[in-house]
């Protein structure tokens, strides 16, 4: 299968998962992915590990983002293997960083350095909190990025304190944001001719991932967030949406009606809410009717009823019980890679599907600088 | 010039990840017309948070939804159906996330589309695929958190599966179609060709998933286990979490441990002196951290981690940070307003592009506002 971004070079400069997580998916969209490392450690993600877990001597994070790519090691502090990286750059379409404000400079690397090698170039660089201002030289680190843009007050109960996500959904945000206007200027590239600048930062994605909320505080008059007590799926809205204990494990309720709800699980309670203001206003009670009235059956006894009514439910998985369904595996979700000295790994495919085809590709990840020669070479830099 | 200026986008997409996407392309410079059925709209219009409407519609729609226009049209009616495929004649890209089967029924399927129109970029968004023993269940945001194992790894040990607060799974799912969709577009321009995207909520979540998914697939599979307090990632080593301070909270992000404590003017118990404990021992470790550091204030620990650069920090609330200078720094928020002048306060697009913030005053439109213009225009 032809994939669509083939024929368009990639010069990564990003490290750890934001700026790496936008070219694996640029990479999976059939784009050749080219990383500078610097030596020594290369991508700090490397050492990055999750739960003390060595996959071929590096971390299960960095094999997860950096599949699909080609590793070239090069010390830009060094004259001539800037130079070196200079031609490349001049035959590439997009170069891609997520350095703090000023190091790009410092590397030589910056945008009107780039643009002055190719006039082409699609530019693109993602920050923690944007170039200007109190917060641009901070870390741009996702837990800090959840904790200063209020995302944390959206999880959990209320009462709980601050709840972030366990994801480190910002990075990944940012990242797709960046790829989102990498693409677009590509777009605009190939049919026009001109190249362009995209600017990401990881503050203002994580505004925008709540445009609901903060769009709401403006208007509710700056009304402080409140989750509901318990069982609590969203701060800004009413019972039933959320996840109940049941007898043998947990439902998901989003939305519908509540005396909908209280026929179809024989709970005569819940038909003392009619009004629909009241499912909001009057939750946390509600959602103690239901908790305590859902805790009596098995989950299956509750999905026997309330999905023949297309009542808005599922039950709470976990990766081992989701796996074994049939549902789970007819997606082929999951993908083996195999790295050059054939160490083979699996990991989840690229969810977009294009003409009825999966994205996939058994290209494992790259040694810091495995292609450094052969690059040089190819490119006769 | 926007990037995308000159493309036209059909959105026949409901509720949140279309629309969400519908409105990315929008921001990035295309022409996006929803496509509704005359009088009441899509059914998204009707979803509210905390009751808030702004005209006859949910502010929530209004978020997703403004600066695109709307065309109304009785897709079962023989007469609309026809303007329609007019219309789709001259599209670029069309999106819809209706359950599997419905477009034949309608016939505005894929092939039927490609026969009108071999350019077009026919987007599809579905809750579990088109295909398999879940095709036709609802596709909803929480329950594909709750399906895919997204919920285990928010919130404390012992706490209930905890969902994101937000739509978590629709933002990521509309991310991934307009990724699919632009690559496309940028192929068609080599091809000639169109094609067909879909995205489902289920794979963008395992997707969503991927660096835990891999640990899990190589670890034996590990079920997660989530810190007892101040959890803040199943994987990683202590210090990282919330802990709370004498008067707040505080987050420590990816710091050494040892250099953290060093900072805190104390010493590490020789019993986490191995690296390896970091993890395994994190609940110890995170209790042993979580004593010193809430007989302080967040603002001394701050003025003691901030100018050694480990990476900390406050936590806000939206009054918090929308009062900060760093938040007045970037901008954020614009005023959109409605056909009727009625305004309303929210977020702009996050990327920049050329050196510039892209905003857009033009609010959601009301079902079939623009159908004499387009009419007109596209000749219908």
């Amino acid at each position: 299968m032809s994939k669509p971004l083939e024929g368009i070079l990639v010069v990564d400069f990003s490290q750890y998962l934001s700026g790496p997580s936008a070219s694996l998916k640029l990479a999976d969209l059939g784009a050749r992915v080219i990383k500078i490392e610097k030596p020594g450690l290369g991508d700090e993600c490397r050492g990055l590990f999750f739960s003390n877990l060595v996959m071929n001597g590096e971390s299960s994070m960095f094999h997860a983002v950096n599949r699909n790519k080609q590793s070239y090691k090069a010390d830009l502090k060094n004259e001539a293997e800037r130079q070196k990286v200079y031609n490349l750059v001049k035959q590439a379409d997009v170069v891609m960083h997520n350095f703090r404000p000023g190091v790009a400079e410092r590397l030589g690397i910056d945008y009107d350095t780039v643009k002055s090698l190719n006039s082409e170039i699609i530019y693109a660089e993602l920050s923690g909190y944007g170039k200007e201002g109190v917060w641009k030289d901070k870390p741009g680190l996702d837990l800090l990025l959840q904790s200063i843009s209020g995302l944390t007050q959206l999880n959990g109960n209320d009462g709980a304190g601050p709840v972030p996500i366990g994801l480190a959904v910002v990075d990944l945000l940012s990242g797709a944001h960046l790829a989102q206007g990498i693409l677009a200027c590509l777009y605009r590239k190939v049919s026009t001719g001109k190249g362009g600048r995209v600017e990401v930062s990881m503050l203002e994605s994580a505004l925008e991932y709540q445009f609901e909320s903060v769009t709401c505080f403006h208007r509710d008059g700056g009304m402080p967030t409140v989750r509901p007590k318990s069982n609590s799926a969203h701060a800004y809205l009413g019972a039933p949406y959320g996840i109940y204990g049941t007898k043998n494990g947990a439902i998901a309720l989003a939305m519908g009606s509540i005396p909908v709800l209280g026929d179809l699980l024989g709970c005569a309670e819940l038909k003392n809410y009619p009004e629909v203001a009241s499912w909001f206003n009057q939750r946390d009670e509600i959602k103690d009717i239901l908790a305590k009235h859902l805790a009596t059956k098995d989950t299956k006894d509750w999905l026997a009823v309330l999905e023949p009514a297309d009542f808005w439910c599922a039950e709470v998985m976990n990766w081992k019980t989701l796996f074994d369904t049939e549902a789970f595996k007819i997606l082929n979700m999951i993908q083996e890679v195999s790295m050059s000295d054939g160490y083979k790994f699996k990991t989840t495919r690229c969810p977009i599907q294009i003409n009825d085809g999966w994205l996939t590709s058994e290209v494992g990840t790259p040694k810091l600088g495995e292609h450094t020669e052969e690059i040089a070479k190819e490119f006769s830099l | 010039m926007l990037p995308l200026e000159g493309i036209t986008v059909l959105e026949f997409a409901q509720f949140m990840a279309g629309p969400s996407a519908g409105l990315k392309m929008a921001d990035l410079g295309a022409r996006v017309i929803k496509i509704e059925r005359p009088g009441s709209g899509e059914a998204g219009r009707q979803i509210a948070l905390k009751n808030i409407f702004i005209d006859e519609s949910s502010m929530v729609f209004h978020t997703a939804n403004r600066n695109k226009q709307s065309y109304a049209a009785d897709l079962k009616n023989a007469d609309d159906l026809e303007r329609v495929k007019k219309l789709i004649a001259q599209a670029d890209v069309m999106t819809h996330n209706f359950r599997p089967g419905v477009m034949d029924k309608i016939g505005l399927d894929y092939d039927t589309v490609k026969a009108i129109n071999p350019r077009i970029i026919y987007g599809v968004v579905s809750g579990y695929s088109s295909v398999g023993p879940w095709a036709k269940k609802p596709g909803q945001d929480l329950l594909i958190q709750s399906l895919s194992g997204f919920v285990n790894l928010s919130g404390n040990a012992d706490n209930e599966p905890t969902a994101t607060g937000l739509a978590t799974s629709d933002i990521f799912t509309g991310v991934d179609l307009v990724q699919g969709v632009l690559a496309a577009l940028v192929q068609r321009e080599k091809t000639g060709e169109g094609a067909k995207i879909e995205v489902s909520l289920l794979e963008t979540t395992l997707g969503l998933q991927f660096e835990v998914l891999t640990t899990y697939l190589n670890d034996g599979n590990k079920a997660p286990q989530r810190a007892k307090k101040g959890n803040a990632h199943a994987y990683l080593d202590a210090p990282y979490g919330i802990y709370e301070t004498k008067d707040g909270h505080i987050s420590i992000g990816l710091t050494p441990l040892d250099v953290l404590v060093k900072a805190m003017g104390t010493e590490l118990p020789a019993e986490f002196a191995d690296k390896n404990t970091w993890y395994v021992k994190r609940d110890e470790i995170m209790a042993f951290l979580s004593e010193i550091l809430v007989k302080e204030t967040t603002q001394h620990w701050l003025s003691v981690f901030e100018p050694m650069d480990l990476r900390v920090s406050d936590v806000y609330t939206y009054k918090q940070l929308f009062e900060h200078e760093g938040f007045k720094t970037i901008d954020m928020m614009q005023e959109v307003e409605t056909s009727d002048n009625i305004t309303m306060k929210t977020t702009r697009c996050p990327i920049r592009i050329d050196g510039k913030k892209i905003f857009s005053r033009k609010s959601a439109p009301k079902p079939g506002e623009d159908n004499a213009i387009i009419e007109k225009e596209f000749n219908l």
